[in-house]
This record gives structure tokens, C-alpha cells and sequence, in this order.
């Protein structure tokens, strides 16, 4: 008899969930040729991550932020509003390159939905900024120094009350509306109710639907790529992503210079507001590895990298919450996929504290000989490809730092070369001589 | 016996740095010998980053504290207050980019350091770096990027700048999370720095400080 998924210790959640992944169900491969393509690449990831042996080669993996529209001669404006062309374009770049891969077309759309939203966070392409251009957030700080307190006490009220009307313009008046999990009863139904009632707070909502209606519509195009990748032999290299605590506070609620104020004024509130996040993000995490039957689920690291905070703060306020989460993940069989943007050199030493095989760690500036080093046994190390040597390098220097990367870092396993921080326009033939080069020279001996 | 403000403020302390500026300048000091002070601090958090014993979470933090001087000690002071400035710089995010945390630390130690600093904000096109140069005469121009398109932006500004035949009378430093020696010499520029006060050192050298 299958056991249960609540009897099931982690690694067995873990295996079950790549078994899944690697044997995705209904799938109509459009040859033989692409199911043996997909199964050789699920199961090369699959090894590198879990370190029990050594894979055929290293795998190679490439998350392009709008690369994918600059490669077809076209803007991020024109794949933020037309989603065909964006599946079209983001298929062509990973045909044409062949990594082991894809990572959706999740970074362009639905831009016709932030408009109609009016939303504050960020400019985009055509909207605040060149349509040549990508979208970039505002920092601001969109979380008061005094609201730790309202975020701590009741989050998802905190969100839909405070942080999304102030993201949103045309949700503004959603400030007005009462917080549900004190109704229980008949009595004072109506006194509870009555905000939806506003005729600003009726406009918003109908704003919302709008939205909705065109994120539903963009979830079309999304499916339909995933479905056509995953038929063309790619399996997806991400399930799904989820934030370190720090920087789900540091990056959109408080801002770089809120949260640093915050941690000399009142870092008693800052850590159990990280607390109090934790629930939400592990759940966040293994809700779309479920969804997409997937286990890899990304967690893009900001401002713990070298340099954003000493040793002493990065321990105090960012790798215990971190931590946090990714054993919450790993619990539930699920790989947390760091992506650390930025250098990491620094924090090698202190991210050692992990389980083995569980987890894998991308890496954008590092000494990967360093990195292999003190992850070794412990973590699948991936990287590097610095972005200098895709813009303005050339297709030897890219080989040569592709062999030594595998040289250095490939020894044994537990090794995928990938880019570590988002590109856009950069040399294709770097880029193309990288995966070339892996896939002669990242080979293992039998 | 009053603690001493430069050492208060070069440990971060901002209650204390606030009680004794409060202090000084009710018992009737000399304005401009507290902000001396103050910036002497700052000197010391300069090198303690300079140094790693500091990181930018200190840096943004000592800022905050100048800020508060600052604003306490400007009312009393008169129109001949005004510090000397060793050099003036042009200093911007470019053309594409909106990017500002790095910028604006970099242009914070650099005013810090007596420069002054015509910070012409993000996303700022080629033309308006070459005007502003004209216009204020600044031999050290500061572009900052964060994105990979900020790369092109760097170089098309750096040739804005020959064609303006200005090239030979400006030193360029560039910066920013993914900036190398390699994206240096594709730019065209002088120097970069890989920290806000990297920045300063090149601009003191370029400006002749000690």
C-alpha cells in the first residue's frame, strides 16, 4: 500500500516529489526524442541537487530576466503587454540555446494589468521608463516605522489594508475595509459590512475584477508555454519562489534605509516581524511546488549579500529567519533554491549550517572555488556567470571560465552551472559558448 | 564632564550625539565647531568602513545622526557658516536606470567629505551630464548603474562627453553591484569603485586632497 504523505519522512516527501517531476502526467511529448531529452535533464538537475551521485554531466541552467525579447530584436514593453509574443520569444531563446531548463515566462506580463491597477511600486517599460528598458521598483517606505506592530499583530489585515492600497492607486480605498476575523455573528452584521457598500470601495473592487481578468487571461498564455516546454523535452527549472524574511521587509515594506534604521531603533520588533512572516512564505513555497508539481522553488537573496551588513547583523537579522524558511521547505520535501544576487563571499561560513541535499545554492559573484569548498558534501553549488564576461567579454574568455568552473567547482558533483543575477541584453555567442562548453567538457566519467 | 561628540558619533550612539549637541549649543558654543565635530566623526565611520569594521547598514545609520546634527545646529547658524569645498563634482544614475541606493550613499560620503555634489538624480540621459558639466565646470564626473543596460548608458555618456570636447578636462568613475575593470574599459571611463568610499578616494585624488 503507497504511505501516506503526513507518515513520510522528508527525504521520502523529496524523492516522491521528484518522481514527479520527472515523470510529469499527461504530458504528449512531440517525439521520443523530446521524452528522452526531458528525462535525461529532469534527472541530471535531480543528481546535482541531491548529491547521491554523480550526474551524466554538469547541468547547465539560464534565468534570463527580458533577455529572452532583446534576443528576437524586440522591447520589454512589447512582451509585457503582448503575451504571444512573449511565449513566442521566450521559447525561440530557449530552443535556440538548449540549457537543461526553462524557467516559464513568468518575468514580462500581464502589463495591461498594473495599469489598470495604477501601480506605484515600480516603473516599467513604457510606464516611467524607456520601452528599451525593464521594470525597476521605487523604494520607498510603504511600511511606517510605527506599523511593526499592526504587520506583527495581523499580517494578512496589515497587507490588504495598509500595504496594498498604497501599492496600488486604485486600491486606496480598501483602508476602509473592516477586518473579517472579528465577524462571527448576526449581531452588528451591518455595522461590519458597510464599507463594501462605498461607492470608492465598490470602484476599487470593480478595478480588481478588471485585473483579475486579465491576470486570468495571462495565465492562459503562461499555462500554454509551460504546457508546449515541458512537451518539447525542457522540464521547469523553478516550481515556484518564496523571500527571505529580511527582504521580504527590506525590499518592499520598509525600504534599504527603513529597515537599516530599523535595526539600530528597533530591532526587537524587526526580528518578530520576520517571525511572523514565517508561516505565511514556507506555506507560499510549498503551495506552488504542489500546484506545479515541482520541487524546486526559488528564493532570490537581496540585502544580506557582502557588504549590505557585517557578520555579526547578517547572524542576528538574516540567516537564522532565512534558515527558517528553507528547512520549512525542506520538511515538506521541497529544494529551496537560493539565488544570491550579489557577492556572497562573506557568508560561505555561516550557510554550511545546513542539511545535506537538501537545498541548492546559486551563486552570482563568489570565488566558486570557495564556494564548492565549504558547501561541499553539504549543498549543490551553482554558478557562475559573471555578467561583465556575458556583456563585454568574449566567446574564448567565456570558454575558458566555463572550464575552470567545472574544473574548481564541477569535481565530484553537486555542481550546475548557471547565471546568478538576471541579464538582459548581453553577447549571445558568450552566452551560447558557455552551454556549449559545458555540454563537452562538464561530462563525467563513468 | 561632556563626552566627547566625534568619538560618540563615530560609535553610533545617536541618543547620546543628540543629548551633547543639545547641550553644547545651550550652554552658547560656536555652531560651526559642533558640526566640525560632527563631521570629524564621520571621518572615523568613513574609515571604519573603509576598514570593514563598518558596512552600509553603519554608514546609513551614522548619515541619519548627521542629519539630526545638522538640522539642530543649522538654525543657529550664521550665512558665514557655510564649510569650504575641496572640489565639485557631477555625479547621476544613467539613462535607463532608476537605481538610487548606491548613488545616493556615494554622494552622501563625498558631500561628507567636503565635495560639493550636483546630484542629477536617475534615469538621466547623456546631454543632461554634459550640460551640467558645462554649466558648473566640475573636473570629476560619478556615473552609477545597476542593470546590465547601464553598461551602454555608461558608454554612450562617457562619448557624449568627447563630443562635447570635454573628454580631457573630466576624470569619470563609474559604479555599481555588477561594475568590473572589464565593464570600466567598455565604458571608457577613468576609474571605478567598488564602494561608496572607493568613490571618495578617487575623488580626493583627482582633486588633489591628502
Amino acid at each position: 500500500m503507497e504511505k501516506k504523505w503526513e507518515d513520510m519522512m522528508p527525504e521520502e516527501k523529496q524523492e516522491t516529489r521528484f518522481q514527479k517531476w520527472l515523470s510529469p502526467e499527461g504530458v504528449k511529448f512531440v517525439s521520443p526524442e523530446a521524452e528522452r531529452l526531458y528525462k535525461e535533464r529532469a534527472t541530471r538537475i535531480k543528481d546535482a541537487i541531491q548529491m547521491k551521485k554523480k550526474p551524466d554531466r554538469v547541468p547547465v541552467l539560464l534565468i534570463p530576466s527580458f533577455a529572452p525579447a532583446f534576443y528576437s530584436g524586440l522591447t520589454p514593453r512589447d512582451v509585457m503587454y503582448d503575451y504571444e509574443k512573449a511565449n513566442q520569444t521566450w521559447k525561440k531563446f530557449y530552443v535556440d540555446i538548449q540549457p537543461d531548463a526553462h524557467f516559464g515566462c513568468v518575468a514580462p506580463g500581464p502589463g495591461k494589468f498594473f495599469d489598470i491597477l495604477d501601480y506605484k511600486l515600480y516603473k516599467w517599460p513604457g510606464h516611467g521608463v524607456a520601452p528599451e528598458s525593464t521594470y525597476q521598483a521605487i523604494e520607498g517606505e510603504y511600511m511606517k516605522a510605527d506599523e511593526y506592530d499592526a504587520l506583527i499583530q495581523d499580517p494578512t489585515y496589515f497587507f490588504t489594508t495598509a500595504y496594498l492600497p498604497r501599492v496600488f492607486g486604485a486600491l486606496e480605498p480598501f483602508k476602509q475595509l473592516p477586518n473579517l476575523t472579528t465577524y462571527v455573528e448576526m449581531y452588528g452584521t451591518g455595522i461590519t459590512f458597510f464599507p463594501y457598500g462605498l461607492p470608492p470601495v465598490q470602484a476599487a473592487f470593480k478595478k480588481l475584477l478588471e485585473a483579475g481578468d486579465e491576470a486570468l487571461k495571462w495565465m492562459g498564455y503562461f499555462g500554454a508555454f509551460m504546457k508546449e516546454m515541458t512537451e518539447l523535452g525542457f522540464p521547469a527549472g523553478q516550481g515556484g519562489y518564496t523571500k527571505a524574511p529580511f527582504d521580504i521587509i527590506a525590499d518592499t515594506l520598509r525600504g534599504t534605509k527603513g529597515i537599516m534604521m530599523d535595526m539600530y531603533r528597533q530591532p526587537d520588533k524587526l526580528i518578530k516581524a520576520m517571525d511572523a512572516m514565517l508561516p505565511f512564505w514556507i506555506q507560499k513555497g510549498v503551495i506552488e511546488a504542489n500546484m506545479n508539481s515541482n520541487p524546486l522553488i526559488f528564493i532570490p537573496l537581496h540585502k544580506g549579500a557582502d557588504g549590505f551588513m557585517s557578520d555579526e547583523q547578517y547572524k542576528k537579522f538574516y540567516w537564522p529567519y532565512l534558515k527558517k524558511i528553507m528547512l520549512g521547505l525542506a520538511d515538506e520535501g521541497v529544494i529551496p533554491f537560493i539565488w544570491a544576487e550579489g557577492g556572497y563571499n562573506s557568508r560561505l561560513e555561516v550557510i554550511r549550517d545546513l542539511p545535506k541535499g537538501k537545498t541548492a545554492w546559486l551563486f552570482d559573484i563568489v570565488d566558486i572555488a570557495k564556494a564548492k569548498k565549504a558547501l561541499d558534501g553539504i549543498a549543490c553549488v551553482c554558478g557562475t556567470m559573471p555578467t561583465d564576461l556575458l556583456t563585454v567579454g568574449t566567446p574564448q574568455q567565456s570558454r575558458d571560465h566555463a572550464k575552470k568552473c567545472i574544473d574548481v567547482a564541477g569535481k565530484g558533483g553537486g555542481y550546475i552551472m548557471s547565471n546568478g543575477a538576471f541579464f538582459d541584453e548581453v553577447k549571445w555567442e558568450n552566452l551560447k559558448m558557455i552551454v556549449e562548453t559545458v555540454k563537452e567538457y562538464g561530462v563525467y566519467k563513468k | 564632564m561632556a563626552k566627547d561628540l566625534v568619538n560618540t558619533l563615530a560609535d553610533l550612539k545617536e541618543q547620546e550625539v543628540i543629548k551633547i549637541v543639545k547641550d553644547r549649543l545651550s550652554s552658547g558654543e560656536d555652531p560651526l565647531k559642533i558640526l566640525g565635530d560632527a563631521r570629524k566623526g564621520m571621518e572615523i565611520v568613513g574609515q571604519r568602513f573603509a576598514s570593514s569594521e563598518y558596512f552600509i547598514p553603519d554608514l546609513v545609520y551614522s548619515g541619519e545622526i548627521l542629519r539630526a546634527v545638522t538640522e539642530m545646529v543649522r538654525p543657529k547658524l550664521s550665512k558665514a557658516g557655510e564649510i569650504k569645498r575641496v572640489g565639485k563634482v557631477v555625479f547621476g544614475t544613467v539613462a535607463g536606470d532608476i537605481h538610487d541606493i548606491g548613488k545616493d550613499i556615494v554622494v552622501f560620503m563625498l558631500d561628507v567629505n567636503g565635495f560639493e555634489v550636483h546630484d542629477l538624480g536617475v534615469d538621466v540621459p547623456a546631454q543632461k551630464f554634459v550640460e551640467k558639466i558645462q554649466e558648473t565646470g566640475a573636473p570629476i564626473v560619478g556615473l552609477s548603474g545597476f542593470l546590465t543596460l547601464a553598461f551602454d548608458s555608461m558608454k554612450q555618456t562617457v562619448g557624449a562627453i568627447k563630443a562635447a570636447g570635454l573628454r580631457d578636462k573630466v576624470k569619470v568613475m563609474i559604479g555599481g553591484g555588477q561594475i568590473t575593470e572589464e565593464v570600466r574599459k567598455y565604458a571608457g571611463a577613468d576609474a571605478y569603485g567598488k564602494d561608496a568610499m572607493d568613490g571618495v578616494t578617487l575623488a580626493k585624488k583627482w582633486a588633489g586632497v591628502k
